[in-house]
């Protein structure tokens, strides 16, 4: 498969107003989302936000309660056999049968998928190679540790070479070394297949995935790169500044370099007369120089200056706090209920 | 359909390649045996007028009671306590290729366990002189019922294993259904509340199902495809069940 630009390709997966209630209780809430094929999209979101079901919907195991999911154009409603042929899926917590050998279960499940039996034999060779389970392609899979089993259940996920990959937090409960491995694997299926994964550990996304959802309460509340959604989900950017200089009249020079920059703290002054300030704004472009020329003018000493970037845990944090006020206030709204 | 194939191979395999399946078989050949070696020790003794082979099959009940839930209890209870099932499921196979797969391996198995019990035929052939004793008519019949009744009784086990993610719950589940099969529907027409005129029907049906009676008819070498009927549509709606089920659970998981 040759490597595609991910912003001019075809959708593979199309969601339109999905909706699935458990006993009247909405899990997932009117998700609608495309995802081009070779783009790595990550799904962030709180326990209970509607990942795993939304996933689930996707390969087809769970049908939903109302909306469109296409796979490759198929609906996976109507035509779930079909659909599924164009997707590798790796459930949360990877279940794997304890008692079969790591070639042995490959070999079933590359069966299953409907791989014809001269080429499973290669393909297998090459999965094995590309997940780095040659060696212990013999090993019972119930005596292996968590990152070879998490690495069997990524072979199995690309070995059909689907278009569509879904991958239900495939890092849970790794080591730091393996996450890394994990990470480069999935990093490696870039522009070729279409890649889903969930996952708790926020850097991770940041590293792997070209585009994020954050999903809340069966909601999608933010989308985007990781720099839009900081951009969009914050809406201000910060600057830390160390200085010693005459503190009342800073907020006029600041409203000379921009008019929505203003101080947010203070500290200090320390042992050398210095202040620690923490301004903000809502301008997104860089005023680093211009407030540096500013406070040169003005005969203030500056030690440090620094423009803070808000990790996604940050944008997470705000973006699922934003959704749940929605939600309080949405409930609020309704008496009787 | 393609898949039942793949995955009936794939659990023959597994099941030919545990440890439980040999402890199971020797348990039951043990049995078997032990049975087999008290009713040649009965006819050692004094003339019968029945052969062994339809003494030995009066017995059939015992080992079914134990070798079905053994058998059965794993089958989809384990997929669904290890999440296995979703896995399988998100590839192109449907509930019904799944539960039939499942199915024809431990009804292949059962076929196995049954059919080592031929050896114990061939050493009476072999070694005892009275060609009395051995009645192929009874013998032919036996195993006929052996094999048209396996096909309920697995099926009710795979049924019970799919109603609960807990093996053991599985398994008392299949005795007990079992145990009302075989024994509760005799018991079931001497209530007396049955013998009135408007449960006739009912009376009726249950005479009709009566699982020794069907025995005693194979073993005479009548074949009565009210029988045959009997055990294919129940088989054919413990099956029903059992995607109904499996499917069910997947919507309310």
């Amino acid at each position: 498969m040759s490597t595609i630009d991910p912003t001019t390709a075809p959708p593979t997966i199309e969601v339109e107003h999905l909706v699935k209630t458990y006993s009247g209780l909405a899990a997932v809430d009117g998700i609608s989302f495309t995802v081009r094929r070779g783009e790595i999209v990550g799904l962030l979101g709180p326990n209970g936000a509607g990942k795993s079901t939304t996933m689930r919907i996707l390969t087809g195991f769970l049908p939903a309660t109302s909306g469109i999911v296409r796979i490759c154009g198929i609906p996976v409603a109507s035509r779930t056999d079909e659909a599924k042929r164009h997707i590798g899926y790796m459930p949360e917590n990877n279940p794997l049968p304890e008692d079969m050998r790591v070639n042995e279960y490959l070999y079933y499940r590359g069966r299953l998928k409907e791989i014809p039996r001269e080429k499973l034999h290669p393909r297998l060779d090459e999965v094995l190679e590309l997940c780095d389970l040659k060696r212990i392609r013999h090993r019972i899979i119930g005596k292996l540790s968590k990152g070879m089993r998490q690495r069997v259940g990524i072979a199995e996920a690309i070995l059909g070479e689907p278009e569509v990959i879904i991958m239900d937090e495939p890092t849970i409960g790794l080591d730091p070394h393996q996450i890394l491995i994990v990470r480069d694997l999935i990093g490696g299926l870039r522009g070729r297949m279409s890649v889903i994964i969930s996952s708790h550990i926020l850097p991770e996304i940041e590293v792997t995935c070209d585009r994020v959802m954050i999903i809340n309460g069966g909601r999608i509340v933010a989308q985007g790169t990781p720099a839009e959604l900081r951009r969009k989900v914050l809406g201000h950017t910060h600057y830390e500044l160390q200085i010693a200089g005459d503190q009342a009249a800073l907020p006029a020079l600041l409203a000379g370099v921009e008019a929505t920059l203003v101080v947010e703290s203070t500290q200090g002054p320390d042992a050398e007369g210095f202040h620690l300030l923490t301004l903000t704004t809502t301008r997104d472009e860089e005023l680093g120089e211009a407030l540096l020329r500013a406070l040169a003018a003005g005969s203030y000493r500056v030690r440090a200056l620094n423009r803070a970037h808000p990790t996604l845990e940050d944008v997470f944090l705000a973006a699922t706090k934003r959704s749940w006020d929605i939600v309080d206030a949405r409930a609020g709204s309704k008496p009787g209920r | 359909m393609r898949h039942i194939f793949t995955i009936l191979g794939h659990e023959i395999r597994m099941l030919l390649v545990n440890t439980s399946t040999y402890i199971a078989a020797v348990l039951f050949l043990t049995v078997m045996g032990l049975i087999f070696t008290g009713l040649l020790e009965v006819y050692s003794q004094a003339p019968q007028e029945t052969s062994p082979a339809s003494d030995f099959f009066r017995l059939f009940f015992l080992p079914v009671f134990i070798l079905v839930p053994l058998m059965t209890m794993k089958s989809l209870a384990e997929e669904r306590r290890l999440g296995t099932l979703e896995t399988l499921l998100t590839t192109p196979v449907s509930t019904a290729e799944v539960v039939m797969g499942k199915y024809g391996a431990v009804y292949f198995l059962y076929l196995l366990f049954w059919g080592s019990t031929g050896g114990l035929f061939y050493i009476l052939h072999r070694f005892a002189a009275n060609p009395r004793l051995l009645d192929s008519g009874t013998l032919v019949g036996g195993y006929l019922y052996v094999v048209v009744s396996g096909l309920l009784y697995v099926a009710i086990g795979v049924f019970a294993s799919a109603l609960s993610r807990n093996q053991a719950v599985a398994a008392v589940l299949t005795g007990v259904m079992l145990i009302v099969l075989i024994w509760g529907v005799p018991l079931a027409l001497n209530v007396s509340l049955l013998q009135l005129p408007a449960f006739q029907p009912v009376h009726a049906a249950l005479e009709y199902a009566q699982v020794s009676l069907h025995l005693d008819d194979f073993s005479r070498g009548i074949i009565d495809t009210r029988h045959l009927f009997f055990y294919f549509t129940g088989t054919a709606l413990m099956l029903i069940l059992t995607i109904l089920g499996v499917e069910a659970k997947l919507l309310h998981n």
